[in-house]
């Protein structure tokens, strides 16, 4: 459509901004239950180990304490892994709470307090006595190094020779690199209201990025197919912490089936340093060039840490073998098991921690080369993948540079180390180069024209501060030619439309399609409405020669409009749903998104 | 890893003090209620009075998501305690508007589009306001330093001061009026 006044690439308000500034939006601990009862976790204090005996006389001595839940009075929850792999699950044995008497890790859920208000479960938790058979424990990826495993991950193969490569060129540079173990920590901390129906069907009010992904993990643990919806409208920021079920969810679950009552599971922030997280690693960068500063040899090795139960991978080193051209290219990964949690997806995983040790390494080899770290970058510039050998569908990485270099005065930068100052301080000037995947996946969406011209466009994705009812209500409204007032977006809530995880940039891609596909079906049950009747101006008219524009249908000749409320009034609510997976003209192309990064530091 | 092994928390659960009856002016409405001594003030608007406007981010002091105007001045609401505030006037992000239009703070917040997930939001405007009040902070990095208390994870500190530093005149003009 894209007509003049289309929302599309406008500045807009968010259309929740309301909402979440005067405290109406609606998170995951906040609906209003009646009858609720209040779980505290209690939590290992031991990395490795088994449970001998839980002390809960104390607690449940408590007035108002109405269950101590442990391994051993849960209800009966599914015996294989597959029940438990979710849509983010690593390879392997994912994790079960209150399964049975093992200690996997420091901070493992051991316990479910329940009681009539939040401070006395809390307070009840604290009175519960585990005892312990203590194992000796590794949680230390620099001791544990010599144990890591190849990664089960489908790296490109080694290209070219690099050894022979290293060995001839003119410069080089082999450096280390650590990055350290990061937490997801949104400001909302995890929650989960289990709302326990008459007929023992549950309404789940969840922190999630994926409603549907908790609504099959639930059912296959549970065996409750088709008796579980989750919902969540407002999700107070995730950034990966919401791509797995956290352990509260299926806490508050067996609580709820256990006491057939309503059950609110809010993890502590000290709890929300207990599940997943981004890994610690160790990467191996050596790069090799000519006099010139033309690669002529890349080898990135990782040493990622993960779990004794799964073995959690990301794309981490395949960043080397595609941001720079370069002929010889040998790629590495493994996996340290430790004692710990699974690692688990976080902004840009993989990447923000690849890209760094990468990056880092370029600025080595500018200096050795003794050039401008922006020339080293531009004189490896490249428009093809090396891994996938295929030419990238669109890359602008060349004209970000420039802006950036330009905007930022990177021509201010001397070359010399430590020779800028400001009085007492050193200035530095750095720059570097981003990249990240351009995602699709399959997704749905239903588009509703009420019979009072209102559109309604659902599909079960999440918006965790992304703008993603903003984002569909734009496509939608400039799909069918109405304004943002006309048309309403709504998201996170499991029975509505298939959507994939909200992760890994790639929501607007995927529902957006699906949301202008179904909004496409829509336009074409509104001809067909208006070409009912026998005398109509838009008899033998087609989507070609019609178009939606200021909330009518008319003839691009411009002979002939109906606004789209007339149309229904006569026909009723009309109704179009579509599922749109990633064309196949996709395959032919490499896809990515790069940028550049300038900045100023004072020591 | 709880904090709640003490003592004093175990011998004040088993011999059951008395609730305290305390009134509060919550915004603008007179509430007489009966709490329990360790009841934060954060705990009483969420789960007693249904004012989830005002968030529990941290619950120790942290994070600056449960700040709300206590008497006008701004302070984090999981840090203290009910019973302390026996006859205050509280407004929480739920009565900053007097009427159905916006407070300036909040339409500036989405103006320039202050937040994104909305989490530590209600908590960023009630310190806006409280900051106003104070009427300490006139450059950027004055507003910088005085919002310090205030996490926001998605990141939109550069919105967040855009905003402030928009409303800033408004409120003061309002001030200067009354």
């Amino acid at each position: 459509m894209n007509s003049a006044n289309s929302p599309l690439g406008k500045p807009l308000d968010r259309v929740d901004g309301p909402l979440k500034v005067t405290g109406k939006a609606c998170y995951a601990a906040e609906a209003d239950v009646p009858g609720l009862l209040y779980g505290a976790v209690v939590s290992s204090s031991i990395a490795r180990g088994r449970i001998t005996r839980i002390d809960a006389v104390a607690a449940e001595a408590l007035s108002g304490v109405r269950l101590v839940l442990t391994h051993q009075n849960r209800p009966p929850v599914a015996s294989y892994d597959e029940p438990y792999e979710d849509d983010d699950a690593a390879d392997g044995s994912p994790f079960r709470p209150l399964y049975n008497d093992r200690v996997l890790y420091s901070g493992q859920p051991l316990a479910l307090v329940v009681a009539e208000t939040q401070a006395l479960a809390r307070h009840a938790a604290s009175l519960v006595r585990v005892e312990y058979e203590v194992e000796a424990h590794q949680t230390d990826l620099q001791a544990a190094r010599e144990q890591a495993h190849e990664a089960p991950a489908e790296l490109p193969e080694p290209r070219g020779d690099f050894d022979s490569a290293f060995a001839a060129a003119a410069k080089r540079v082999d450096c280390e690199y650590g990055t350290p173990v990061e937490h997801h920590n949104p400001m909302e901390p995890h929650a989960s209201i289990v709302q326990y129906q008459p007929g023992g069907e549950l309404l789940i009010h969840d922190k999630t990025q994926g409603v549907q992904n908790c609504q099959r993990y639930l059912e296959q643990v549970f065996d409750m197919k088709g008796k579980i919806r989750v919902l969540a409208p407002f999700v107070g920021g995730a950034f990966g912490s919401g791509l797995r079920p956290q352990y509260q969810l299926p806490l508050a679950v067996m609580a709820a089936l256990k006491l057939k009552a309503s059950v609110r599971v809010e993890l502590t922030r000290q709890q929300m340093f207990t599940f997943g997280y981004r890994p610690r690693t160790f990467q191996q960068l050596k790069l090799a060039a000519d006099g010139e500063g033309r690669l002529r040899a890349i080898e990135h090795k990782a040493i990622g840490q993960t779990s004794r139960f799964e073995d959690f991978t990301e794309h981490e080193v395949e960043w080397s073998g595609m941001l720079y051209a370069c002929d010889n290219v040998r790629l590495g990964y493994r996996l340290a098991p430790l004692d710990v949690y699974t690692p688990l997806d976080m902004r840009a995983p993989g990447a923000t921690i690849g890209v760094y040790a990468l990056e880092c390494a370029m600025d080595e080899l500018a200096h050795e080369v003794g050039i401008d770290p922006l020339e080293l970058r531009l004189r490896n510039y490249t428009d093809i993948n090396g891994n996938e050998g295929k030419r990238y569908s669109s890359k602008e990485l060349r004209a970000c540079y420039q802006q950036g270099a330009e905007r930022f005065g990177w021509s201010r930068r001397p070359a010399q180390p430590r020779s800028l100052r400001d009085g007492h301080q050193l200035i530095g000037m750095g720059m570097a180069t981003g990249v990240w995947e351009a995602m699709q996946m399959p997704a749905s969406a239903r588009a509703c024209l009420d019979a009072d011209g209102r559109l309604l466009v659902t599909s079960a994705t999440a918006d965790i501060g992304t703008g993603t009812y903003t984002a569909m209500t734009q496509i939608a409204a400039d799909a069918m030619g109405l304004s943002m007032a006309e048309v309403e977006f709504r998201l996170g809530d499991s029975s509505l439309p298939q959507a994939p995880l909200e992760g890994g940039s790639a929501t607007v891609s995927s529902v957006g399609s699906a949301v202008q596909r179904a909004c496409a079906g829509l336009r074409q049950k509104l001809l067909d409405a208006v070409q009912q009747s026998p005398a109509s101006p838009f008899t033998g008219a087609n989507l070609e020669t019609v178009e939606f524009v200021d909330g009518q249908l008319r003839l691009k000749t411009g002979e002939h409009a109906v606004p789209l409320r007339d149309i229904v009034q006569v026909s009723g609510a009309l109704e179009a749903e579509a599922s749109v997976k990633p064309d196949e003209k996709r395959d032919a192309w490499a896809t990515g998104t790069h940028s550049a990064v300038f900045v100023e530091v004072r020591v | 890893m709880d904090l709640a092994t003490s003592n004093e928390a175990r011998a004040s659960a088993t011999s059951g003090p008395e609730s305290v009856a305390i009134s509060l002016i919550i915004n603008g409405k007179l509430r007489h209620m009966s709490v329990e001594p360790w009841v934060t003030l954060l705990d009483l608007l969420r789960e007693r009075e249904d004012l989830t406007g005002t968030k529990k981010g941290c619950d120790h002091g942290q994070c600056g998501a449960c700040t709300v105007l206590l008497d006008g001045r701004r302070i984090n609401s999981c840090l203290t305690l009910a019973v302390m505030h026996d006859g205050a006037s509280l407004t929480t992000i739920e009565g900053l508007a007097s009427d159905a239009t916006l407070h300036p703070l909040q339409a500036a917040f989405v103006k320039h589009d202050a937040f994104q997930c909305g989490y530590c939001t209600p908590g960023q405007i009630c310190s806006a306001a409280g900051l106003a009040a104070e009427n300490r902070a006139s450059s950027r990095d004055e507003i910088r330093e005085h919002m310090s208390g205030n996490l926001c994870r998605c990141g939109a500190y550069p919105n967040i001061l855009a905003a402030i530093e928009d409303a800033l005149p408004t409120l003061r003009g309002q001030e200067g009026a009354q």
